[in-house]
């Protein structure tokens, strides 16, 4: 039997590796995509699939904006079941300090070309009657939007496929040879590079990276169009998604295209297990109701969980792992990996092609020395 | 949820044959029995509303036993959540506001969930008056009136003939009762249960009482249509298909255990059933089932299993020697069922591309049958995803597509978010987690 021989072959088809594929297909590279499970069935379809800017770092500003640029300028391609919704971000202040670090926010944003716009806490009622009375206000950034990542990941696999890629599914790298990958069913595909895009389990493929499973649970409701408009996140969500060792949990409430709510977020390290945790839960719940008290009265129809692929400097691994030169890392992408898959294919593909990035490569470069950070 | 949770020896879920049998066992060792129901009656699907006029001996006998015993019965209680072993949350049926969700804690839980029926997706299924049979007869017992209604009754299994026979008792006129099994498997059956004396006796007054109705074998419904309700179904049988004009349609497929409480607990299942051993014990500690959620058996079986395990969970294996034979003859009854009104393959030929398959999500028959499993259909079309998570295109699409539903998350029925924050903030070992994080 002739052995498949690639160009490209990427590992994993979450959103990450499906973007990588997408990306590759369409300059005509001859791609091969190996998936254990299902398109789009890891961290991808756990996540919430918001769409940000991030500002608490230049690198991860630079990657998210970079991105939700791509995804703007794809959005008209997409077909209706990725559900894009261009709603927009509102960063909600809850006192009088997170008020002046709304102001600092919107300087740092509208520096650098992106709009923002101050809400008071008139304004801030206003647009999501929902909200308790009494915030001081918030920031929206209306660029950010909301998807549906596994059919996202899905769109971008077939993109690919229609130039041409092989999908290779279900079946399981084993193992990284020097030439190519081991698949469970005992065959060989032969690449001349080798896309890392595994999420949390690039780790057993490649166990020297830092990588760390970050535990998150969430929350759908039944319909209710309109109960918010705009996806709300509490800017102290800063202060807890940061903290790398403590567990935490933000107020971080979506509307979904189907008229649902999508209710976020708690963070939690060395969990191994998926099962709903119930404490954990209600935290997260009862800080929501802080923002929003009615939400306890709207149908929950389910919980889940998911586990995002952190690093120590909260910025992924883009890149060739040093080397290898032909072994390239595209993961770790903690809990902003549906909205910089599309910059890390970007970036990735530019560096398979040994070209010049849109954006500098080098903070999310495998090889990086963490400067202080501690893990 | 600030009140102490109340504790039961042994609590049991599920109102049915078997949990009325398991709860009036458990309760002669003097322990303290707690049996709940999302129905405000006892009785479950084939004896609710029986209390005062019981339909058969046993159900006499039965309501009898649980009228003297100390039970405590909580009505129109439902399962939401289980939180760790030992710990349960329930919320009234019907309470939007999260008011009245309580924690149970037991020393055992018997589940004793029941089935529901199997709804196969055809074009028109979804038009008004096309019904479930078991969920018409329901209407009809809380007062629909089916008085001169033509009704056909179609589908697989013995229910059809129970249900065709409530309905005429009720003045409908049943057109035709549709059975899709063919004629010599249903000869077989009719043969093995010459040694069921009770069971064939109760068949023979049921086709009795059925002798003016039409019975096809072998005969399945296509189609139905009709201006914005029934009106016409078409039916089939071998190469030969007709209509019938009609008010109502009563379809049922047999029935499909619901094991989503034994799932969330973690419960090991087998071919979609819970497994249990002789003592009715599943792979999880303290807890046990009976009933049809572990195989479907008839009334008669789902005692004798009730029966067991409320000897069992009140550490009284010894009293259930005697009720073994009867088990092992029972299970033999039950695989007879299965053999007897297993679905032809024709069946999964029933929906065209347009059929709806998911109702919660408007989700066409087209669009899922290339996926290849219930997750991947799933995260993709959204099928399964709506507020009743799956419980019914799950089951048709596992007969469809050979796909198995089996991914359970809490809430196991959808209620207010604050029931599940509550839920999780009442912890029973305070000093594990301090009350003050959840402020
Ligand atoms: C609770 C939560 C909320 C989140 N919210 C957001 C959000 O709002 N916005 C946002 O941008 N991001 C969010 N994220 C993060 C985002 O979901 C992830 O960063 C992103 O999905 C990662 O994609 P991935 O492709 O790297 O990984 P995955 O989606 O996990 O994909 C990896 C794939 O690799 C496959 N694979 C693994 N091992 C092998 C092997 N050996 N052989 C073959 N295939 C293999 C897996 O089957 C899987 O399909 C959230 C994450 C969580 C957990
Ligand atoms: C944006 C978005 C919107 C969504 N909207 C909805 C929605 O409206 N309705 C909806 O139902 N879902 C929705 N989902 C969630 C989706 O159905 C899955 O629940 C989600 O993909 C997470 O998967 P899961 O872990 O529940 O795994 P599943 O897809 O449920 O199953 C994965 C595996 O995990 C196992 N498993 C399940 N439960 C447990 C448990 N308690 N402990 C251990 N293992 C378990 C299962 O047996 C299965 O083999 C949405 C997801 C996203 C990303």
């Amino acid at each position: 039997m002739k052995l498949p021989v690639y160009e490209v072959l990427i590992i994993g088809a979450g959103i990450v590796g499906a973007a990588c594929a997408a990306a590759c297909a369409r300059e005509g590279l001859e791609v091969g995509i190996v998936e254990a499970d299902i398109v789009g069935g890891g961290a991808t379809a756990a996540g919430m699939g918001h769409l940000v800017v991030m500002d608490d770092s230049e690198a991860q500003f630079a990657l998210t904006r970079y991105s939700q640029t791509l995804w703007r300028r794809l959005s008209e391609q997409l077909p209706a079941d990725v559900e894009y919704d261009g709603c927009g971000t509102i960063w909600v202040a809850s006192d009088a300090d997170e008020m002046s670090a709304v102001v600092q926010k919107k300087q740092f944003y509208e520096s650098r070309g992106v709009p923002a716009q101050i809400l008071d806490s008139h304004q801030l009622h206003e647009v999501e009657q929902s909200l308790r009375e009494g915030l001081p206000g918030g920031l929206l950034v209306p660029e950010d939007a909301v998807i549906y990542a596994p059919c996202a990941a899905r769109f971008l696999v077939e993109q690919a496929q229609s130039r041409g890629a092989q999908l290779h599914c279900p079946r399981v790298v084993t193992e990284i040879a020097p030439d190519g990958v081991r698949l469970n069913d005992g065959s060989s595909i032969v690449a001349q590079s080798i896309v890392v895009a595994a999420g949390t389990w690039s780790t057993r493929l490649f166990p020297g990276i830092d990588v760390r499973p970050r535990k998150g649970h969430l929350l759908i409701t039944d319909r209710y169009p309109g109960f918010v408009r705009h996806q709300l996140v509490e800017l102290g969500y800063l202060k807890s998604a940061h903290s790398f060792i403590s567990e935490s949990v933000a107020f971080n409430i979506q509307p979904r295209k189907t008229g649902q709510m999508l209710l976020g977020s708690s963070r939690q390290f060395d969990k191994d297990s998926s099962e709903v945790d119930h404490p954990m839960l209600a935290r997260m719940i009862s800080r929501a109701e802080e923002f929003i008290p009615n939400l306890s009265r709207l149908s929950a129809i389910r919980t889940w969980t998911g586990f995002r692929a952190a690093t120590p400097d909260k910025l992924p691994l883009v890149g060739p792992v040093p080397g290898h030169e032909n072994l390239f890392l595209a993961t770790g992408h903690e809990g902003l990996g549906i909205t910089t898959s599309l910059g890390t294919a970007e970036l990735l593909l530019n560096q398979l092609l040994r070209r010049e990035t849109e954006i500098p490569a080098a903070p999310y470069l495998p090889g990086r020395v963490y400067e202080g950070v501690h893990a | 949820m600030a009140s102490r949770p109340a504790h039961f020896d042994v609590l049991i879920i599920g109102a049915g044959p078997a949990g009325i049998a398991a709860a009036c066992c458990a309760s002669e060792s003097g322990a303290r029995v707690g049996l709940l129901d999302n129905n405000p009656q006892i009785g479950g699907q084939i004896w609710r509303g029986e209390s005062q006029h019981p339909s058969h001996i046993e159900a006499r006998e039965w309501l009898q036993k649980f009228a003297s015993a100390k039970i405590e019965f909580l009505a129109s209680t439902e399962v939401i959540d289980h939180l760790e072993p030992g710990r349960l949350v329930v919320q009234s049926v019907g309470m939007q506001s999260g008011d009245d969700v309580r924690e149970l804690t037991y020393r055992n839980l018997i589940l004793c969930t029941g089935a529901r029926e199997l709804f196969l997706p055809f074009p028109g299924w979804t038009l008004p008056n096309v019904m479930g049979a078991g969920g018409l007869q329901a209407l009809v017992k809380s007062g629909l009136p089916i008085a001169d209604k033509k009704v056909i009754v179609a589908g697989t299994g013995p229910l059809l003939l129970a249900v065709a026979a409530h309905l005429r008792e009720h003045g409908a006129e049943v057109r035709l009762i549709a059975e899709q099994a063919p004629r010599h498997r249903l000869a077989r059956f009719a043969l093995s249960l010459a040694f069921e004396r009770a069971k064939l006796a109760q068949a023979f007054a049921i086709r009795r009482q059925l002798s003016s109705v039409p019975y096809k074998t072998s005969c399945w419904p296509i189609r139905a249509t009709g201006e914005g309700k029934l009106e016409t179904v078409f039916l089939r049988t071998g190469a030969h298909t007709w209509q019938e004009s009609c008010d109502y349609l009563a379809c049922g497929f047999h029935l499909v255990p619901n094991t989503e409480l034994a799932a969330l607990i973690g419960c090991e299942l087998r071919g979609g059933f819970v497994q249990v051993d002789d003592s009715q014990r599943t792979s999880i500690a303290g807890v046990f089932a009976a009933g049809e959620l572990t195989g479907i058996g008839g009334v008669e079986a789902s005692i004798g299993e009730g029966q067991i395990a409320g000897y069992a969970a009140t550490d009284r294996s010894g009293s259930t020697a005697s009720l073994l034979p009867q088990k092992q003859r029972l299970d033999h009854f039950a695989s007879l069922l299965k053999r007897t009104f297993a679905l032809r393959d024709e069946l999964r030929s029933l929906p065209d591309s347009e059929t709806l398959v998911c109702r919660c999500e408007d989700v066409k028959f087209a669009r899922i049958r290339n996926h290849s499993s219930w997750r991947d259909s799933k995260l993709h079309t959204r099928c399964g995803m709506g507020p009743c998570q799956g419980r019914i295109c799950g089951a048709a699409t596992e007969f469809l597509l050979g796909w198995r539903a089996d991914s359970v998350r809490p809430p196991v029925f959808a209620a207010p978010v604050q029931v599940l924050a509550i839920a999780g903030s009442s912890q029973s070992q305070p000093d594990l987690v301090s009350h003050e994080e959840f402020r």
